[in-house]
């Protein structure tokens, strides 16, 4: 075997072409070479596109009642109308198929959005406390810690439950009423029901994303290049914002993915038991918490609701640990 | 011109008297301070507008920890720092913004001392953007310049810092430093991480970018070979004091300090039948934690008597021009 001339143009060519790509690039190819979470970010987008879609590809409404066709099989044509009832319908004669993709909207949302709060929260908090260490870190932390030491699930239902009796507790603003009862497809007042669990789901999950980014600030704040900024003028807020933060996105976005998979599965527990986003409002978890009487003559009814909240828990799992592997500096494809 | 010239050079730019640094050592459940390392104990020199002075010592002798204090990236225990006949050590926060302008800092680590999550051209201009020079065309035009003055190109200037050999980095490190067009920089042993043949490019574009902009060093190096290249002055450390200070000529010819002899002795000379006549300390450096009563160098010290372990030795000029903390030396 010899190497050929041509050989040797294109080892160059490729030396360069490496040595061109940003850091996100890199990133980007490792991800894509972990097949599972391709695999899964398929899926999702597949569902995801499914439930933006919702208004179009179903034909009932989610509280379309039918008294006198319900628990109707698979495919049943609908007689005086002539839709289909793909799924069937639930006890009360609704389509499930219908209020499966308008829940899986909720619920994504629910979730995202959850997400999406918890991190800023924790990645503000956690930077706060790492960065000025000290008491604002022993008081920021002391404070995480006592709450991650509660146990969560009964102060959950304890916290929701005081918040959907008493609706006025939390003042929410009409224009994030309207922004999200758009993205939820649902009315305001319905809105404020979804908005509620956000905060609660949210209210929790920071914590342990505060932490995650504190312990990835405190080894950031010892690094050279935070000195020289500091040596140039730079301010706390513009280290943090331009230095600490984007040096410590890494673990957040794979916290992040992992999150959703979580926040998915807290919603359907705490509308299980019945103190989530309430019925009529349609969620994975509600739909599913709805079967608990009829499971046992009719097991399709929860096992419809239930794939779902399966399958994106471990995609959102699967996605997270590529990216995980792919945002590793000490892994060099 | 040249009279202007001369007389610019004697004025003092950095004036620095007694700067003393000791770090607390904590311990116990409560982190209660039960010793303290004294880094840096009353250290007094000045910096002549222009000059390169040299600062060598063995690693842990407070050399970093100066060229830190002086910037103020650390807060000194005590003493005075005069940059321009301002006390920086009393300076509040908005005039020491103002300063930063004026003093800068290479860095010793080039790998560690840039963001790997900034393209190269951003964290050049990243100080005038802190100080909100010019328009965001204008900083990036000043930074290309910037960095084709330390030899890189216009295209580098979107890469990240990883894609950058250790000379380069450190280039990039000078082109940050020189983007706010101070008037004094440390230089933190700004080539001790570099290959050899990397090093003299480094120094070299030191000096080049030295006589553009007529800068003046505080040269922070632990290689004496280097600090002779470079340097107009050359201070000694040992131990948190400062020993010898004097003309590089005068130091390197005719050093009156035996710690700075022993350090001279132990250059290397390249010509296999020369024979060194080489002073061997004995022992370690003590510790910082509790350096030696009277002189601090008398437990290693060739020449020591009785008096150097009980009282210690002033700095003082003990040539015109030359300043020494010796007990022996008249």
């Amino acid at each position: 075997m010899t190497v050929s001339a041509q050989n040797i143009d294109n080892l160059k060519a490729e030396a360069i072409s490496i040595e061109e790509r940003s850091p996100f690039q890199v990133v980007m190819m490792r991800f894509v070479k972990h097949r599972l979470a391709m695999v899964s970010l398929a899926v999702m987008i597949v569902i995801f596109i499914i439930t933006i879609m919702a208004p179009y590809i179903t034909s009932f409404k989610v509280d379309e009642l039918n008294v006198n066709n319900y628990f109707v099989p698979f495919g049943t044509v609908d007689e005086a109308t002539g839709r289909v009832h793909y799924l069937g319908t639930d006890n009360i004669g609704r389509d499930y198929f219908s209020r499966l993709i308008y829940a899986g909207r909720i619920s994504l949302s629910v979730a995202l959005l959850s997400v999406l709060i918890s991190e800023t929260i924790g990645i503000l908090v956690g930077a706060v406390s790492g960065f000025y260490g000290g008491w604002v870190d022993a008081i920021l932390m002391r404070f995480v810690e006592f709450m991650l030491s509660i146990p969560q699930l009964p102060l959950l239902l304890i916290i929701s439950s005081m918040l959907l009796r008493n609706e006025n507790l939390i003042p929410i603003p009409e224009a994030v009423l309207n922004f999200v009862g758009k993205i939820m497809l649902l009315g305001p007042k319905d809105a404020r029901n979804a908005i509620l669990i956000v905060i609660i789901l949210a209210g929790f999950g920071w914590l342990s994303s505060a932490t995650l980014m504190r312990g990835t600030i405190l080894s950031l704040r010892e690094q050279t290049f935070v000195e020289a900024s500091r040596s140039l003028g730079a301010t706390d807020v513009w280290i943090i914002f331009k230095h600490m933060i984007p040096n410590a996105m890494a673990p957040i976005i794979v916290d992040a993915s992992l999150g959703l998979a979580g926040f998915v599965i807290y919603e359907a527990a705490l509308a299980f038991l019945g103190f989530g986003i309430q019925d009529p409002i349609p969620t994975w978890g509600n739909m599913l918490s709805a079967t608990q009487q009829y499971m046992f003559d009719k097991p399709w009814l929860p096992l419809v609701p239930g794939l779902p909240i399966f399958i994106c828990s471990l995609a959102f799992n699967y996605i997270g640990d590529g990216l995980r592997d792919a945002l590793d500096p000490r892994l060099k494809l | 011109m040249n009279t202007k010239m001369q007389t610019q050079e004697k004025t003092d730019l950095l004036v620095v008297n007694k700067l003393t640094k000791y770090f607390p050592v904590r311990s116990g459940v409560f982190q209660r301070t039960t010793a303290w390392v004294q880094a840096v104990d009353k250290v007094s020199f000045a910096v002549k507008n222009g000059e390169t002075l040299g600062m060598v010592g063995e690693s842990g002798c407070g050399k970093t920890t100066v060229g830190r204090s002086i910037l103020r990236l650390i807060e000194p225990t005590s003493g005075e720092v005069t940059f321009n006949g301002e006390d920086i050590i009393k300076m509040r926060p908005k005039s020491l913004k103002a300063l930063r302008r004026d003093m800068q800092i290479i860095f010793q680590d080039p790998y560690a001392s840039l963001n790997p999550r900034m393209p190269i051209g951003e964290a050049v201009m990243e100080g005038l953007q802190i100080h909100k020079i010019g328009h965001p065309k204008e900083r990036w035009e000043v930074a290309i310049n910037m960095l084709k003055k330390v030899g890189l190109e216009e295209y580098h200037a979107r890469r990240y810092p990883h894609e950058f050999s250790g000379g380069q980095r450190q280039r990039i490190g000078i082109a940050r430093a020189l983007a706010l067009q101070p008037k004094f920089i440390v230089c933190d042993e700004p080539v001790s991480a570099l290959d050899v043949s990397i090093q003299s490019q480094v120094l070299n574009i030191l000096k080049d970018l030295q006589k553009e902009f007529g800068l003046t060093y505080l040269f922070i190096a632990h290689n004496l070979s280097v600090v002779e290249h470079i340097s107009d002055r050359v201070a000694v450390m040992y131990l948190g004091k400062m020993v010898e200070l004097t003309g590089r000529d005068s130091l390197y010819r005719e050093p009156l300090h035996p710690y700075t002899k022993a350090l001279l002795s132990a250059i290397p000379v390249p010509h296999p039948e020369v024979k060194r006549d080489r002073t061997i300390l004995k022992g370690d450096v003590p510790s910082p934690l509790n350096p030696p009563k009277g002189c601090r160098f008398h437990t290693r010290c060739p020449i020591a008597v009785a008096q150097c372990s009980q009282a210690e030795p002033e700095f003082k000029e003990a040539r015109p021009g030359h300043w020494v903390a010796c007990w022996m030396v008249e």
